[in-house]
């Protein structure tokens, strides 16, 4: 009986620490951004926090129809006319050294954006604007890019910085002690709560996705409709944007939304997607990323039910289904060509050009009878890839990106 | 106290000469018998609040898509019987996900091959904590924690943290597809057979001479080694079964959901759960393997009926907690009851039979207990 007792102790001591193992690999399949899950204030108390922003959700809907400065054939140095930052004190002779503290590469789209970012480094190398790129991982976890980023600043050797938050408010002060030094910072995809950065690069934003999607949803289905919403995970800013968005709208239009929390996990999409169809039909299915797409609508054609009207994303997997099966879908886009801006944002600013303060890039989703044209250009490639990678002119296409080796 | 020996003996000869029905209603109050009432209560609530979850064709589907965390169970339950735990299951499903995926990938001949090669990688990781467990005398604890991580990292180093993509449509028919146009059922999902053969498999294993040698190990490991048994390989045995029955639900979440490194996270809590669940006692030595089978379907339909009732599913790890306390306190209580048998007054059935003692009937012994 005692050595059972002990057991027991034991088994019940050791439960949260597994369980906290098994809270950080719940953060890599966050689409788009990270996890805040290991420590992150907003994740622990979702339900305390109202992410609607009625500020930012009209800057960002008027954002979805605005005109952008230069080149649509190349969306990645395309802005919105605004700010612009003086660099001319960053101008720059010879190769400079870039450090880049990157939050993670732990879901398929950070990992098609960073293969692009490493064809543009060696576009950029072989031009004489970069000498080399020191990358180190946070793989997820806050504490580890703070300590990465005090790292480079500690080594002295950085020309520049480059950074993707792994999440807003932990990353900040970082950030301000990486501006301090006085060589150019970079801040890219999720933001962080300081000015300080020479440039800031996003694309529009979690609002347009969750207003393009919603309203594609309601303009495709009748009041009273039920739509699952099948979200990653909470406290994640952008990822509640797109909801919080999309929730506004169907209660405005009348649909009936219900969410789920599904950690990307293909098992419980499917498990979810199940019992809905078991309580009722569902016409329409909005997902916050499309990891996880195919799994959702493999559960209707299992359960043998009409299939419904749907919101993914630009992943291969996802527009490879929706071309087999023909439904009524749209591909929301979190414009994956961002991650080669930073460094082409580097070379203006090493040149001492301007660029601007908060640069807004475009996010266009890709709609039905764009479709076709989104799947020739990107034929070949694997399920993962994202198909507005935007590297099509960069050296190794298309082998880099169809063999997928992460460098 | 030969008298109350004899009256205890007699006490139990009766018992197991009770009728039928008596013997059902002595199972169902014990905690591995309770958590088929707690199932069917549970089922018949889904089924009040959505009369068509009751339909054989969504009732099926249901049990199909739970079978692998039912397998899962089943192999968590030799672990866990045999006073050892198994916490590397979710890597391991998380593990062979992943091989299937990447290993596959769209060409049919491959199938076959490394179906074999995730079977010998199951059987390994299982050998390898068994032996560690049993010969270097490393807590079980310790030895599947380390290999979860191990088998996490490898994965995570494998796939950078991201899926590749799914393998032939031909092996995930095995978790996806069944044998249609059944009548009634409209479909027999290949999950719901798999589970059924392991069920039985694992239902005879346990009434032979392992299975038998296997909950003495767990009882009391010192008292088996006396008595002859190699205790070492009875242990490591058990760990190999955990380990191929996480490839098994591997194999079967392939075909249901597809690749993805978060397949499988989370399996060995939920397989402990469903196990404890079923009245199967942290520590060894007590339990019935079907009960720990039960033991997942119960928490699978609980998490349907929470999910019917509107229940936000960020409360779901919060009841898989709830239930791992209470389950382990209700069992532990009730077999301690048990343990101390006649002589306790909690235990009134028995109590009473010793009580009014019945003239001796020839043989001593009885079967088995109950």
């Amino acid at each position: 009986m005692r050595n059972n007792s002990v057991r027991v102790i034991a088994l019940a001591a050791a439960l949260p620490l597994a369980a906290l193992t098994a809270c950080t690999t719940t953060d890599p399949s966050v689409t788009q951004t990270t996890a805040a899950g290991t420590g992150s204030p907003a994740a622990s108390s979702p339900a305390s926090k109202d992410w609607f922003d009625q500020t930012l959700y009209d800057t960002q809907n008027q954002q979805r129809s605005a005109s952008f400065e230069g080149d649509p054939e190349q969306p990645y140095l395309q802005y919105i006319a605004g700010a612009m930052t003086d660099t001319s004190k960053f101008a720059a002779q010879g190769p400079q050294k870039v450090c880049f503290a990157n939050a993670s590469i732990s879901n398929p789209w950070r990992q098609t954006g960073w293969i692009t970012m490493n064809q543009q480094l060696k576009a950029l190398q072989g031009a004489g604007v970069i000498s080399e790129m020191e990358t180190r991982d946070a793989k997820d976890n806050d504490n580890t890019q703070i300590a990465d980023i005090d790292y480079f600043i500690a080594e002295g050797k950085c020309g520049a910085f480059v950074i993707s938050p792994n999440s807003t408010a932990a990353l900040t002060q970082a950030v301000e002690r990486a501006c301090q030094t006085g060589k150019p910072v970079v801040v890219f995809d999720r933001g962080v709560e300081t000015k300080c950065a020479t440039t800031f690069i996003h694309p529009i934003g979690g609002f347009a996705w969750g207003i393009d999607t919603a309203t594609f949803l309601s303009e495709k289905l009748k009041s009273g409709d039920k739509v699952v919403a099948l979200r990653i995970l909470p406290g994640v800013d952008v990822l509640e944007h797109r909801w919080a968005a999309a929730k506004k709208i169907f209660e405005e239009k009348g649909i009936q939304a219900k969410d789920y929390f599904t950690g990307a996990d293909p098992t419980e999409i499917k498990k979810i997607i199940s019992d809905e169809l078991a309580t009722g039909d569902v016409k329409g299915v909005w997902m916050d990323a499309g990891d996880g797409a195919v799994s959702a609508l493999e559960a209707f054609e299992d359960a043998g039910k009409a299939l419904p009207v749907m919101t993914g994303e630009d992943e291969m997997s996802f527009l490879t289904k929706w071309k087999q099966t023909g439904i009524e879908a749209m591909a929301p886009v979190y414009s994956n060509f961002q991650w080669r801006t930073p460094l082409l944002a580097l070379e203006k600013i090493f040149k001492g050009e301007q660029v601007p303060t908060e640069w807004v890039l475009p996010q266009k989703p890709i709609l039905a009878d764009e479709l076709d044209d989104w799947l020739q250009r990107n034929e070949g490639m694997p399920s993962g890839h994202y198909a507005k990678f935007g590297g099509e002119d960069l050296d190794g296409y298309p082998e880099v990106w169809q063999q997928r080796q992460i460098p | 106290m030969s008298t109350a020996l004899n009256s205890e003996r007699s006490a139990i000869l009766k018992q197991n000469r009770a009728s039928r029905s008596e013997r059902l209603l002595r199972a169902v109050r014990t905690p591995g018998g309770a958590v088929f009432v707690l199932l069917i209560g549970l089922l018949a609530a889904i089924m009040v609040l959505n009369p068509s979850f009751g339909e054989p064709s969504s009732f099926i589907r249901f049990v199909g898509r739970t079978a692998p965390i039912a397998i899962a169970a089943i192999g968590q339950y030799f672990v866990i019987v045999g006073g050892e735990f198994d916490l590397s299951m979710g890597s391991v499903v998380t593990m062979q996900v992943i091989v299937a995926g990447n290993l596959i990938g769209q060409d049919d001949a491959k199938v076959i091959p490394v179906l074999v090669l995730m079977i010998v990688l199951g059987a390994f990781v299982g050998l390898v904590n068994g032996l560690i467990t049993t010969l270097l005398k490393v807590p079980s604890f310790i030895v599947t924690l380390g290999m979860m991580l191990a088998l996490l990292g490898l994965v995570l180093y494998w796939t950078g943290g991201a899926a590749q993509g799914n393998p032939a449509a031909s092996f995930r028919q095995i978790g996806r597809g069944g044998i249609q146009d059944v009548p009634v059922l409209d479909i027999i999902p290949y999950p719901v057979i798999i589970l059924t053969a392991v069920a039985v498999a694992a239902f005879i294993l346990m009434r032979r001479p392992f299975g038998r040698m296997l909950i003495a190990v767990g009882d009391n490991p010192a008292a088996a080694a006396l008595a002859g048994s190699s205790v070492w390989w009875v242990r490591t045995r058990a760990f190999i079964m955990s380990s191929l029955s996480a490839t098994v639900a591997g194999i079967l979440l392939v075909g249901y959901a597809g690749v993805h490194p978060s397949v499988g996270r989370g399996y060995e809590f939920t397989a402990i759960t469903a196990v404890v669940l079923g009245g199967v006692v942290l520590g060894g030595g007590r339990g019935w393997v079907l009960s720990a089978a039960a033991g997942a379907f119960a928490l699978e339909s609980l998490f349907t009926l929470l999910n019917f009732m509107g229940v936000q599913a960020t409360w779901r790890d919060t009841v898989q907690g709830t239930i791992i306390i209470i389950a382990v306190a209700a069992a532990s209580r009730s077999w301690q009851r048990k343990r101390k048998g006649a002589s306790s007054a909690a235990h009134d059935e028995q109590h009473q039979l010793a009580a009014t003692p019945t003239p001796t009937e020839g043989t001593e012994q009885g079967g088995e207990r109950v």
